[in-house]
């Protein structure tokens, strides 16, 4: 029995779908009592990292472990602790709401009665309803509150937020922080929305073409980023070859550079190429990401 | 109390909300002994991470801003905000920066922004 207190442990994993590589050398640990964010553009990587917690899918190389236990091998142990609701929230079209939360009721023996009724009051689904005929909004919501209502030590969201009004996000983004300040569980969620993972997100990994390029607390993350504004003497024809930035963008006279760490060794760079650092300030997580993104498809 | 999260701008959630519990205490919206919300009600009404509030009350603590009170709750200190004058100072001279640098576009001279400046403070604070 593992004693350890990551939640998940991802080490070395690698995965190929014939010619494309869908996940390269991938490590990451999720902290129990964490909100960690999974943050790529769509198709890095992070549906099939997700569906290796869920041992849906082997590792090809490397190990998964999730509370200590490989989700391919012990498959009860892992997945009557995880809350899941995929991107796609493939539940039975033909259920009503009520059916819907008998039937999965029955899987769990930890269900708890009346926090489903709680949660389907807030969310304000009628049980009656058949779940072909849910608006998106409200598909999203009954799959949150299957993936809550038995009080999972891990919830685990794929794009929870996708294609949704912004008050159903907000419904979502409540039941990430009350699963994290009430009980002290562990919540890992993939998302595009960079606004939403730097509210909640305690942790987080950043998945390019299946790489992981950085991970780690999202204070740290942003306090060791940052953006210079560089101003030349002469208009630049080409980006100036400034050394320790991830990004460089601008034209003429002015430039922008994301650095991550080596903020001296780019403002020695930038005086030895004639130029000067005319303003030093913190990057929002969205222009981090941006940088990133492009440092990796170069 | 109410205080608004931006999170475009790069400045960490923990330093926003810090920041704004000083502001308001500054303009006298929080007065001391005033009691702030609990962490977890906090991060509710915000839609962040509780540990992320956790964090702000805990740099108010060690600022001296707020104290808690074993078994109840956090609360503002009577002695406010006991920041150095030179820390104080550093706080305004970036937003002093970028307000002449706004008022040298609009071509108004640093004399007429002064006036302007005391002109505006007896506005907002009649009663001083």
């Amino acid at each position: 029995m593992n004693t350890s207190t990551d939640a998940v442990e991802v080490s070395h994993v690698s995965r190929t779908f014939g010619p494309k590589r869908a996940l390269d050398d991938v490590s990451l640990a999720v902290r129990r009592g964490r909100v960690f964010g999974l943050v790529g553009a769509n198709g890095a990587g992070k549906t099939t990292l997700i569906k290796h917690l869920l041992g849906r899918l082997k590792a090809e190389t490397g190990s998964v472990r999730v509370f200590g236990f490989d989700p391919v091998n012990e498959p009860v142990a892992v997945l009557s602790r995880i809350g899941y609701l995929s991107e796609n929230r493939d539940l039975p079209a033909w259920m009503c709401v009520d059916e819907l939360i008998r039937y999965t009721a029955a899987f769990y023996p930890k269900w708890d009665d009346a926090y489903a009724e709680q949660l389907r009051q807030q969310f304000n689904l009628d049980p009656r309803a058949k779940v072909k005929n849910l608006s998106r909004g409200e598909n999203a919501k009954a799959g949150l509150l299957l993936a809550l209502a038995y009080r999972p030590d891990l919830l685990l969201l794929d794009e929870p937020s996708s294609g949704l009004d912004p008050v159903v996000r907000r419904d979502i983004l409540e039941a990430i922080i009350r699963t994290v300040a009430d009980e002290g569980r562990t919540v890992i969620f993939s998302s595009h929305l960079l606004e939403e993972v730097e509210r909640v997100a305690d942790d987080v990994a950043m998945i390019f073409h299946g790489r992981v390029a950085l991970t780690g607390q999202l204070d740290a993350v942003k306090e060791s980023h940052h953006r210079l504004v560089l101003r030349f003497d002469e208009p630049q024809p080409f980006a100036p070859k400034v050394p320790g930035v991830i990004s460089l963008t601008g034209n003429g006279r002015e430039w922008t550079a994301i650095c991550n760490g080596r903020r001296d060794e780019a403002i020695a760079g930038t005086t030895r190429l004639g130029g000067k650092v005319v303003a030093d300030e913190a990057p929002s997580l969205d222009e981090i990401f941006v940088a990133w993104a492009g440092n990796k498809s170069e | 109390m109410q205080l608004h999260i931006s999170t475009g701008d790069g400045v960490p959630i923990y330093l926003q909300i810090a920041n704004q519990v000083k502001h308001l205490l500054a303009s006298g919206r929080l007065a001391p002994g005033d009691e702030i919300p609990p962490i977890r009600v906090l991060a509710k009404q915000l839609l962040i991470n509780p540990n992320t509030v956790a964090r702000a009350y805990l740099e108010l603590e060690r600022e001296g801003v707020v104290h808690k009170r074993h078994g109840s709750g956090t609360y503002i200190s009577d002695a406010g905000s006991p920041l150095g004058r030179k820390e104080r100072l550093k706080i305004l001279s970036g937003r002093i920066d970028a307000l002449l640098a706004e008022a040298r576009n609009l071509r108004i001279e640093p004399a007429e922004l002064m006036r302007e400046i005391s002109d505006r403070s007896r506005q907002i604070q009649p009663d001083k």
